[in-house]
């Protein structure tokens, strides 16, 4: 018989979906399960279960009054609540700290703050990353800005205000007092990074600028020109290299984290492969940190740097950790379209543009066609012929609708067929009547003839370029067009993860011991990031918050003494690794990593992407099985472990993305209810907006590993909202 | 279009390397200099081949990881320009293209177009920061006002990537620009400058500890770096440097 179509028992069965044989016998009674009988005996196929794996009534499911961890949320008003937790948690004194290693997993925003600010307050740390160098960690990339609540523009900001629209932005699916304290920490951001010498754009009185971002009614937005994320990170690098020079931080750059040891419980270590001489380490600490980033890269196409990957945060899921709403993804509105089969990856343009940049499609379907058919340019459409439907449907917001709303709203145009590149997957973002009232303002203001036209457009590019420039700059170099003289056409791209590793108010996972930053944790956006605020809470994990509340874990471990890696555990997980890689290397010819890389990709981004419903997820589920079948029965690595091998370092990513892409699907099919970046085709309004279901999905989506080939555990994580009203989203 | 690669090929750091030849066919104009290396790894993985190595992460110009020589050229042909932001409308059908890594005697070749510039990690760590710990109460950030064109000079020298070009495309191998930029963003800002004088004797040492040649003003650096680094951050190092030295 074909080996992977086993005829299993209903033991066999119960077993892998780790239920009791009498839901299985249940099932088959009702049908859910097809069997046949031989010789008396039920039998069902693996196939079958292929199918049903996962999915409803068969995930064993833990109710909210089940739920195993404490959250921490301290006691108290909102408003008091870290104060008086920072004040009441334990501590580790100075000299005890000097005892303690901590091991960081990540140079990004959040590990770079992290590593820094723990070695300055006296531990010692060890820093991993990927690429050559922890200037090169993702955050590098981040374009528009970062937010923070200074009111410096006395536009009635507030850390409450803040607050709100995080909670609001987020759909109503993040924890109250994790965002609060972020908006209360983010003014000091501001000011730690100013004292760094991060050099933030600044008016002509010296004082620092802001600008807006989508779904928010005031300017709270620090940048640094399109480069904030690179300034902030070498912001960050800079004070991670001050401690490395002072020997309180030993970086290890091109490692890569391959599993998590655990040894009694806690987190006491890692393994990791250094990429250069491909040597397997074991390195031991009191406590692990992961900054490992976002997973959007599982869609193979996405705005992250094509070596963000999930390995970390999976590795640790595999562990015992909580994996919180995996399918909660964020989709840009504003990408540049796909060019063809050979794309690597997706640039996102700037959502700042939307501050100045007007999004529209042709109102006619024979102005689509013309302009498909390059007989018709976009500048040549009349005012009175184009739907900037975005002002339309939502006045109040109009082009600075949160993304998810934007994004929808342009798939919705495009799918019903008034996209405007040769795939119809294009919308137009137009900085014309920015450029035309930059440059009256100017003209005016400098006392030059305003009611000259061609003197009013120079004007009001040179200001757009001054804002923009490098971002423009970026366009012309990928789509060889000039967005000064013609608008740009963009679509929407998978951009940022809100889902991850499960955490509590100290920003510990479930497992002791074992912390979780930045992007990759699960904790402060919701169901849908507001722009800006990634750097926010980036900065804010790892300069303000982990590095305190670590101490109320640590404060047990100053007698532990050294970890010692020649512990059986260490010896355990560095055999877990080294199994995968010589598995790897297994097969001596096949398809590269690639192939499967775009393979699943397609599955997301077609079944679990902008818009899903029950049987495509149904469907990604089985696909994506296979093709894990495929990828360990077919995959080619060349080259061998003993080097630098990239191939090999990508197969170790594609097989955890697999995985995930697995529980991403998993996650999608039992939330039923659209929210935030999570749309379901089932759960929407007449006018097409999300559906929120407030009364049955107000929780947390925590998913615990419960072995190979079992369906995972879902256990809920109640969401509890004492300041805010549950309200549905409006931005009209 | 149609084209002929010579590329380096080098096992490991201390291994002899040479030039190989690949043709490879339908690459098409809106492909990215690196999709189009994409495509001739795929090719070589499908033939049993190992692909050729290269560093890249962002591809979209700012993750500074890129690092190729193109026909001679440190990041190609166009000014301003990553490697990675390099399409091939930029190339003809039947062209033959070299393609080097970025050679320098402080950057050695890890693999193949791999090289390794922990060099510049190492001149940071001397004295790129400014020596202020986290703490939260911190002066507000608005408490002193930076005239906005001191702001933007340092904006402008902090724009660096840490790519290397400048010193790949130099003959001494110098990395005076990428140092520069670096000393020069804090020279323009109020909170750099306390401790301005140590931190440039500290890079310049390290700097020369490393390997890095000096600086014979070429303007090789200049012309070839990605962000368009001016080498008016070289005098102001210079300027610095004799500075401190005086102060000494
Ligand atoms: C193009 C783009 C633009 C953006 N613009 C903005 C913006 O304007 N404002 C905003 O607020 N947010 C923005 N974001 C989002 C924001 O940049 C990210 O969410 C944030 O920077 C993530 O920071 P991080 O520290 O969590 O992770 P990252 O910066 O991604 O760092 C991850 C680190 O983990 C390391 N790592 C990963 N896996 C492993 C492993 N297995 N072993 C060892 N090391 C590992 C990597 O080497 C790296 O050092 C943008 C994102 C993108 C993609
Ligand atoms: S100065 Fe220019 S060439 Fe040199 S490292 Fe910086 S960005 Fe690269
Ligand atoms: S790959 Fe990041 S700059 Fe080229």
């Amino acid at each position: 018989m074909d080996k992977d179509r086993q005829m299993l028992s209903i033991k066999e069965v119960a077993d892998m979906l780790n239920v009791s044989q009498k839901t299985i016998r249940r099932h088959i009674s009702s049908g859910k399960i097809q069997s046949v009988k031989l010789g008396g005996i039920h039998r069902i196929s693996s196939e079958e279960i292929n199918t049903l794996l996962g999915p409803e009534q068969l995930v064993q499911v833990s109710p909210c009054e089940n739920f195993p961890f404490p959250n921490k949320v301290p006691e108290g008003p909102l408003e008091n609540k870290w104060e008086n937790h920072k004040g009441s948690i334990n501590l580790v004194s100075p000299a005890n700290k000097r005892n303690i290693d901590i091991i960081v997993v990540g140079t990004g925003l959040a590990g770079a703050s992290a590593s820094a600010t723990l070695a300055e307050l006296g531990y010692n740390v060890k820093a991993f990353c990927f690429q050559d160098s922890p200037r090169r960690a993702h955050s590098i990339a981040a374009q528009g800005g970062i937010n923070a609540a200074k009111n410096y523009q006395g536009d009635g900001d507030s850390n409450y205000r803040l607050f709100y629209d995080t909670i609001k932005g987020g759909d109503y699916r993040s924890r109250e007092a994790n965002v609060y304290r972020l908006a209360e920490v983010s003014g000091n951001i501001i000011d730690q990074c100013v004292a760094q010498g991060v050099p933030f754009a600044r008016d002509y009185g010296g004082l620092l600028d802001n600008r807006s971002f989508g779904g928010v009614l005031v300017s709270r937005t620090f940048y640094a020109k399109g480069q904030t994320g690179q300034q902030l990170l070498l912001g960050a690098y800079s004070a991670l290299n001050r401690q490395i020079n002072r020997g309180k931080v030993e970086m290890f750059s091109r490692h890569e984290m391959m599993d998590l040891v655990l040894i009694e419980g806690k987190a006491r270590g890692i393994i990791t492969r250094n990429l250069v001489t491909g040597e397997i380490e074991r390195h031991g600490a009191h406590a692990v940190v992961i900054a490992s980033g976002g997973y959007g890269n599982v869609f193979y196409l996405s705005t992250n740097a094509m070596g963000s990957n999930v390995t970390a945060g999976w590795k640790v899921y595999k562990n015992g950790a909580l994996f919180a709403n995996p399918c909660f993804t964020q989709i840009h509105p504003t990408c540049i379209p796909v060019s063809g089969d050979h794309q690597s990856k997706l640039t996102l343009m700037s959502e700042s543009l939307r501050n100045d940049g007007r999004i529209w499609v042709p109102k006619n379907k024979e102005d689509v066609i013309k302009i498909r058919n390059k007989e018709l340019k976009p500048t040549e459409i009349a005012e009175n012929d184009r739907d900037y439907y975005l002002e339309r449907r939502y006045p109040a917001f109009g082009n600075l609708v949160p993304r998810d709303v934007a994004s929808r709203a342009a798939k919705e145009r495009c799918d019903a067929g008034y996209g405007v590149n040769k795939t119809g997957q294009a919308v137009y973002l137009d900085f014309e009547s920015a450029i035309i009232r930059y440059g009256k303002e100017k003209a005016v203001s400098s006392g030059q003839n305003a009611e000259d036209n061609s003197l009013v457009k120079r004007l009001g590019k040179e200001i757009i370029k001054a804002k923009y420039g490098n971002l423009f700059q970026m366009y012309e170099k990928i789509v060889d067009e000039n967005p000064y003289e013609t608008p740009m056409q963009i679509f929407p791209a998978v951009h940022y993860t809100m889902g991850g590793v499960w955490v509590d108010y100290n920003l510990m996972t479930s497992i002791p011991g074992c912390f979780a930053i930045g992007e990759a944790n699960f904790s402060d956006h919701g169901a849908n990031r507001l722009g800006a605020s990634a750097l926010m809470q980036g900065l804010a994990d790892g300069y303000f918050v982990l590095p305190y509340t670590i101490g109320d874990y640590l404060a047990d471990d100053i007698k532990t003494g050294p970890i010692d890696t020649e512990a059986k555990e260490f010896k355990l997980a560095e055999k877990r690794v080294k199994d995968f890689v010589f598995n790897i290397f297994k097969n001596k010819s096949g398809k590269p990593v690639d192939y499967y890389h775009k393979k699943l990709g397609k599955i997301m981004w077609d079944k679990c992407g902008m818009s899903r419903n029950k049987d495509g997820l149904k469907s990604a589920i089985s696909e994506i099985r296979n093709l894990k079948k495929d990828f360990y029965k077919n995959v080619f690595v060349p080259g061998d472990m003993h080097e630098y091998n990239e191939e090999l370092a990508k197969a170790g990513r594609v097989a955890d993305f697999l995985e995930l892409g697995e529980l991403f699907a998993i996650d999608a099919l039992d939330r039923n209810e659209s929210c935030g970046g999570h749309f379901r085709e089932e759960y929407q309004t007449a006018e097409g907006e999300a559906l929120r279901n407030d009364s049955d999905y107000t929780f947390v989506s925590c998913w615990e590993f419960q072995g190979k080939d079992r369906a995972p555990k879902l256990n809920k994580e109640r969401l509890l909202f004492e300041s805010v009203k549950l309200k549905s989203r409006s931005y009209k | 279009m149609d084209l002929t690669l010579k590329i380096w090929r080098q096992k490991k750091e201390y291994e002899k390397g040479a030039m190989h030849a690949y043709q490879i066919k339908n690459i098409e104009p809106d492909m990215s200099f690196l999709e189009m290396l994409d495509v001739l790894n795929q090719k070589l993985i499908n033939d049993g081949v190992e692909p050729v190595a290269f560093d890249h992460d962002c591809r979209e110009g700012i993750c500074g990881a890129c690092s190729l020589v193109i026909n001679g050229a440190p990041h190609g042909p166009d000014s301003g320009t990553t490697t990675c932001q390099l399409h091939m409308r930029r190339f003809n059908t039947g062209d033959t293209i070299y393609i080097e890594p970025f050679r320098g005697s402080a950057f050695p070749v890890i693999k193949d177009l791999v090289v390794d510039r922990s060099a510049f990690d190492r001149i940071q760590q001397a004295g790129g920061y400014v020596s202020i710990n986290t703490s939260g109460n911190t002066v507000d950030a608005n408490a002193t006002p930076i005239p906005k064109p001191d702001a933007d000079e340092a904006f402008n020298s902090a724009a660096c990537i840490g790519c290397g070009a400048c010193v790949a495309a130099c003959k001494n191998s110098s990395a005076m620009l990428f140092v520069g930029a670096k000393v020069s963003q804090y020279a323009n800002l109020p909170q750099g400058k306390v401790e301005s004088k140590d931190r440039v004797i500290n890079m310049v040492k390290q700097m020369d500890k490393e390997g890095f040649g000096s600086c014979t003003n070429t303007g090789a650096c200049e012309a070839h770096c990605p962000k368009e680094i001016s080498t008016d951050n070289i005098l102001t190092l210079n300027r610095e440097y004799i500075k401190s030295k005086l102060n000494q």
